[in-house]
């Protein structure tokens, strides 16, 4: 390949997202669906064991904290193999058919990006703890209350924890390739697309959808940083 | 009762404790922390009516032997009882105020509402009593400013104003004013003049010789983990019986 083609590549890649191509916009939309419903999911389990592992005293907790650290960096094609396992015919989830279903990219993801949520969540709602507690317990506030004080309290850094979580989900390839199956038109998320058109040679496609998820990205980390500052500002 | 009065869970009729938990009453009380006795013997009472001001250098204990009062900290042995018997408005018969301000990120009026939602004061009252108090901090005009952002003064006059919102029995105050200037700290010991001045039992910690002769009416003085003296202030000041004391007042005992 020469760079003709790559330009020209580039071009039609440049086409296909100004004039919004019907098959990149499925694909974009389904992406989006997919990693929010995750991340969705991976805050409502995340957030509460964050919280109660950075409140509670319990024996194991060191254990689980190393544990929760580690998973941060889970390899996505473990976690899809071991949601494959689950979930294909002969797994103890087989009956319920969601092997290849977006469903499966969904629970692929959140299992992956919950142990993300769950750590960042555990730091950020142990600091607030630390200056907190004295506080509350003289106002007689018990433990689920001071969670719920914490989680909201803490609630623009806990928000960039889940960006965060949300950056890992849309990025990802080796989970969703494996539960998914990257069927055309069902399961095929910008990541997998890239990688299939990729080998296929088919890079106007691919190039597309490269750059709305770079342009994804940058503006997950924009809206982090905006939020900081605001939050710095209104709140020291 | 109207219909929907009586449909409200039971707890929400509960008002705050109105029966008196003083005197408080602390009998032969050590603590101990790792094996080295921080507090040691120390039997007192609190009655209703003075303010009292526990007195030494800094490491005797006194903010250790305000955090036991309060039922931060249980003794390691020893007893500790309320004239109440029920926990449940002792507790709530009670504030604290730190030496170090916890600030909820919060808006300041919604520091004092929580405040007020942890003690259970009804959400009907709540309004007024915010702009009561913070009218009496002289904060009314930053209610919706974060509480973070106020000033070292106006956050410690706000800790007092949060704690004074629930109207609590007895106040206990652990150096309320070490890290302000001069102006900031009268303001503040004026309030607590008004706090006390409505009934409130006022149990402060302070190690500036000059607020403990403006305040105080009672004093205990801590050494080293010991209660070595127990006075009005008047006989306190005028002579200490003890001999640390009588070094402490002279500015001689530092530790």
């Amino acid at each position: 390949m020469n760079m003709n083609d790559f330009s020209a590549a580039f071009g039609t890649a440049l086409h296909l997202i100004i004039h919004l191509d019907t098959d990149l916009v499925a694909i974009v939309l389904l992406s989006l669906q997919v990693s929010l419903s995750a991340v969705l999911l991976a805050a409502c389990i995340g957030l509460p064991i964050g919280a109660a592992v950075a409140v509670f005293r319990f024996p194991g907790r060191g254990v689980i904290i190393v544990l929760l650290n580690a998973l941060m960096g889970l390899p996505p094609v473990v976690v899809g193999l071991m949601v494959y396992l689950m979930l294909s015919r002969a797994g103890p989830l087989g009956e319920l058919g969601l092997l290849f279903t977006p469903m499966a990219m969904v629970i692929a993801q959140s299992l992956l990006v919950t142990p993300i949520i769950a750590a960042l969540t555990r730091q950020t709602v142990a600091d607030l703890h630390d200056e907190y507690a004295e506080q509350l317990r003289s106002m007689g506030v018990g433990p689920l209350r001071a969670i719920g004080t914490l989680l909201w309290d803490g609630r623009f850094s806990l928000l960039t924890g889940i960006l965060a979580g949300f950056g890992r989900a849309s990025a990802e390839v080796g989970a969703v390739i494996i539960v998914g199956g990257n069927i055309n038109h069902v399961t095929r998320v910008m990541t997998t697309t890239i990688a299939l058109e990729t080998s296929k040679g088919n890079l106007a496609l691919a190039l597309g959808l490269g750059l709305i998820l770079m342009l994804l990205a940058l503006a997950v980390n924009g809206a982090a940083q905006v939020l900081r500052d605001s939050a710095q500002r209104a709140y020291g | 009762m109207t219909q929907a009065a009586a449909l409200l869970p039971e707890w929400r009729l509960v008002m705050p404790a109105s029966q008196p938990i003083l005197p408080l009453a602390l009998r032969n009380v050590d603590y101990e922390i790792r094996g080295a006795r921080l507090l040691e013997n120390i039997s007192l009472a609190l009655e209703t009516g003075p303010r009292t001001v526990v007195m030494g250098p800094n490491g005797a204990g006194k903010s250790l032997l305000l955090r036991i009062c309060h039922g931060l900290l249980q003794p390691s042995r020893g007893s500790l009882q309320w004239a109440n018997p029920i926990m449940e408005q002792v507790r709530h018969a009670q504030a604290m105020v730190f030496q170090r301000t916890v600030m909820l990120r919060r808006s300041t009026a919604a520091n004092i509402a929580y405040a007020l939602a942890a003690y259970r004061v009804p959400r009907s009252q709540r309004n007024a009593i915010i702009a009561e108090v913070l009218e009496q901090a002289g904060l009314a005009h930053l209610a919706y400013r974060s509480a973070r952002v106020l000033s070292g003064g106006e956050q410690q006059r706000l800790a007092l104003a949060r704690a004074w919102a629930v109207k609590p029995q007895v106040l206990f105050l652990d150096e309320p004013t070490a890290n302000l200037d001069p102006a900031a700290t009268h303001a503040m010991e004026e309030m607590i003049g008004r706090i006390h001045g409505t009934g409130t039992k006022i149990v402060m910690t302070t190690h500036d010789l000059g607020q403990a002769r403006r305040l105080a009416d009672e004093v205990f003085f801590l050494h080293r983990g010991r209660l070595l003296e127990q006075a009005p202030a008047r006989s306190f000041f005028a002579g200490p019986q003890c001999a640390e004391a009588a070094a402490f007042l002279e500015g001689k005992l530092l530790w």
